[in-house]
């Protein structure tokens, strides 16, 4: 019980502060990532010794510009701060950095945390910014004045972190001599009505100050973890009191707090009297110039998109070899049976699946961290903002949306950069209908079997263009249907930050890359690896005795053929071979469940063959290509040389000798590809991302049904015009 | 000469004049520095028009227009 008697030191800031470089320099990154129960907010802790060699435990808290808060983050912090969650304990002390180059701003946060009278210590980051536009603070009356130790640092090359380990050890440290402006008398009376009742009622529990009451209703969305179901109804009510009796109390405590800011900032603070250039905007000038930004911009997105679709398929190759060469030497080690098969087939192919993506994601995952880390992120969605207004999003979608378009797992971890649930629970829904990689292998399958090869190239590339652009408008149809119908809660104004640029720094990026790539590896790698084994189970079982004994007789011949090198003979038998594991395949569970779809199937123009194609890529969208593969028992080849399987499939016919791949099939599979949610991983990271099953399910219900509605619609009109 | 932080050009400075009262968006520009007396500057314009780029007691802002134009300022 050792933590008991550490003291908990909680780091808090403004974002852009550099909160999360200091943490990282404190604690070494030794550290653990979680989220705060109920809430997709990281919670990040750590340890670090005082220069006595005394244990602290570190808590990065949530960046927020207020306690007044407006998102889930600004509302963790104001919880932990208040002490009103219980999966985390009320800091003992606080380590409150501020950028130094735009202090005026942060004391504003500073002077609120200040006054719920924790032992503070206060870092001024970014001194090289704010020498460098020529301010002059003056540290020690600035000490003075709030009664905490100051400490000036450059936390990106850990300058003056000597002397903040010397502030933080400190035993004495004291307690903070801000004070805010009195409350107007009407006001405070009101207040204090407002506060007894919320006490009576025990919606709040601290009952020296007015502090607690304020900053809960202060919050306009109070949907946020933190306050019980009970209370919810009484801090509304209070609120509505307030707001009846002073109209603008809110507005009216930030100009008091302002009008005690500006007189600190007078006191501590010199300016020039023109705004010093820093590099910050000589490089705007040039990265968010009308022309040259956007031509920037979308350099760097070609060259992203370069890296995960041309680069990432070197590691992709390595990573299908070794587990091509695992399964082998599995297979060799094993009798054969079903052990071995489901080992072989079941979860080394299941993993595989997952893992193959693994390169994509990882470059994702580096390009969004170094993006946010540089303080580029903030730009890109200044850019983007106005296109994405169109349909009630904000520019910080872009980013997240855009990665959907390689996979939108990564797409749906990285819309935590979007601060308004709404808009963040909108982009997570839409993500999967950009068309990602795994995508690709299908298209291509069936754009094939569409078009001979006597239509042009250009043709081919027009259709692949087309469907990209179908998904796209669709998600961006489906957002704008949500944001005004289905949604409720009002938009949060669009208010962006436009911080300072910074070095990068690599370690706490591929800290982060590795955070986030264990999450998926453990979310998606689990979910997909039961369902892969359900996937092969339903196509192995139940097994036919007499076609079972019957491959293994042809096992043996291929065997002894092979000895005698017959190659005509060997083709013979190995088609034989095929055929029998096709028939297999049409008994098994996943071919009786091709049947059984079938009747929901036929309207789309599909037959139960490709109902087991359907069923088999539910779990993984490329799945669909391997599936048919073995339906039509050719060689499962491989995904980017498909021609044998898409001659077989061109050749299937009907009963009644009219080919099952007629052009307006080929067209109604590609729309339901599109849309159809088939993606186990996605759902599991929604599940993650949203902390419940619930819009999982939602996704899952709305993607397959407008998948099915529209192939439906494409098929039924298609025949009517006669195709 | 009274108008909206919307219609500033760019470069030209300006001295926030008032915001109307009691609207959770407005009140957190207010609590990012734009109050009444605040001086403010239009930065830019985003290449499509919007948002709008300011600055404010040293930091800077993005808006979009729908919000700037609440934003009463006379001109510095």
């Amino acid at each position: 019980m050792s933590d008991a008697h550490t003291l908990l030191l909680a780091v808090v800031g403004n974002p852009n502060s550099g909160k999360t470089t200091l943490f990282n320099l404190l604690t070494g990154l030794r550290q653990k990532v979680a989220n705060y129960p109920g809430v997709t907010v990281e919670k990040k802790i750590g340890e670090c010794r005082t220069q006595h060699g005394k244990k602290l435990r570190v808590i990065d808290l949530p960046g927020a510009y207020s306690l007044n808060a407006r998102s889930p983050d600004e509302a963790v912090l104001r919880d932990v701060l208040l002490g009103r969650r219980a999966d985390t304990p009320r800091p003992d002390r606080i380590l409150f950095v501020a950028d130094a180059s735009n202090l005026e701003r942060h004391l504003y946060l500073l002077s609120q945390v200040l006054e719920l009278g924790l032992p503070t210590v206060l870092v001024l980051n970014m001194m090289d910014v704010a020498d460098h536009k020529q301010w002059r603070i003056d540290i020690a009356r600035l000490s003075a004045e709030l009664g905490v130790p100051v400490v000036p640092m450059e936390a990106v090359s850990g300058r003056g972190f000597l002397e903040l380990r010397v502030a933080i050890s400190r035993e004495d440290l004291p307690v903070p001599q801000w004070h805010s402006p009195p409350l107007p008398e009407d006001l405070r009376k009101a207040l204090e009505r407002s506060h007894d009742r919320l006490a009576a009622d025990g919606a709040v529990h601290d009952r020296a100050t007015l502090l607690e009451p304020i900053y809960l209703m202060a919050d306009h969305n109070p949907l946020h973890d933190g306050f019980e179901d009970g209370h919810l109804a009484q801090i509304r009510a209070a609120r509505e009191a307030l707001e009846h009796a002073h109209p603008g109390w809110e507005d009216q405590l930030v100009a008091d707090r302002y009008a005690a800011i500006e007189k600190l900032t007078a006191a501590v603070l010199v300016r020039p009297e023109q705004e010093v250039r820093t590099f910050t905007h000589r490089l705007d000038r040039f990265l968010l110039h009308p022309l040259l930004g956007g031509a920037v911009l979308l350099g760097i997105l070609a060259f992203l998109f370069y890296l995960i679709f041309r680069v990432a398929e070197g590691p992709m190759g390595w990573i299908e070899e070794g587990f091509v060469a695992l399964g082998g030497v599995i297979a060799a080690s094993m009798p054969p049976g079903d052990l071995r098969d489901l080992l072989v087939d079941g979860a080394v192919n299941g993993v595989a699946g997952v893992v193959v993506f693994l390169p994509q994601i990882l470059i994702l995952f580096f390009f969004i961290g170094l993006m946010e880390d540089t303080g580029y992120m903030a730009r890109l969605a200044f850019i983007m903002d106005r296109l994405m207004s169109v349909v009630g999003l904000n520019g910080k979608a872009f980013l997240p949306f855009l990665s959907s378009y390689a996979c939108a797992v990564p797409g749906i971890m990285a819309t935590r950069t979007i601060d308004s649930p709404k808009d963040r629970l909108i982009t997570i829904l839409i993500a999967p209908l950009a068309s990602c990689s795994a995508r690709l292998p299908v298209y291509l399958l069936l754009i094939g079997a569409l078009m001979p090869e006597s239509v042009s190239a250009w043709a081919r590339a027009g259709a692949m263009v087309g469907l990209y652009a179908l998904g796209t408008l669709a998600a961006f149809g489906f957002a704008w249907l949500f944001n005004r119908r289905i949604l409720k809660g009002a938009n949060a104004p669009m208010i962006l930050e436009m911080p300072n640029y910074k070095r990068p720094s690599l370690k706490a990026i591929l800290f982060q890359v590795w955070q986030r790539a264990k999450a998926f590896l453990v979310r998606a790698g689990t979910v997909i690896f039961g369902m892969s084994i359900l996937v092969w189970a339903a196509s192995t079982y139940p097994k036919d005795r007499s076609l079972m004994a019957e491959v293994e007789r042809v096992e043996q011949r291929l065997d002894s053929l092979q000895k005698a090198g017959d190659a005509a003979a060997m083709d013979a038998a190995g088609s034989e071979l095929a055929d029998l594991k096709s028939r297999q395949l049409a008994q098994s569970f996943a071919g009786r469940a091709g049947h059984l779809i079938e009747p929901l199937i036929v309207p789309l123009g599909y037959d139960w063959k490709i109902g087991i194609g359907l069923i088999g890529s539910f779990a993984a969208r490329e799945l669909f290509v391997n599936t048919m593969a073995v339906v039509y028992a050719v060689g499962a080849g491989d995904e980017e040389d498909t021609t044998p399987l898409r001659e077989r499939i061109q050749q299937e016919v009907r009963p009644d000798g009219r080919p099952v791949f007629r052009p307006l099939v080929c067209v109604s599979l590609l729309v339901f590809y599109v849309f159809a949610m088939q993606c186990i991983s996605t759902l599991a990271i929604v599940k993650r991302e949203t902390g419940s099953w619930k819009w999982a399910g939602f996704q899952l219900a709305y993607l397959s049904g407008t998948a099915w509605l529209l192939a439906f619609a494409t098929f039924q009109i298609g025949r009517m015009m006669g195709w | 000469m009274t108008l909206t932080l919307a219609q500033l050009a760019i470069g030209q400075q300006a001295v926030i004049e008032s915001l109307p009262t009691g609207r959770a968006g407005l009140t957190r520009l207010r609590e990012l520095g734009l109050t009444p007396g605040a001086r403010v500057s239009l930065v830019r314009r985003a290449p499509l028009g919007e948002p709008i780029e300011i600055t404010v007691r040293g930091s800077h802002l993005a808006m979009r227009n729908h919000e700037a134009a609440d934003i009463v300022v006379s001109l510095a």
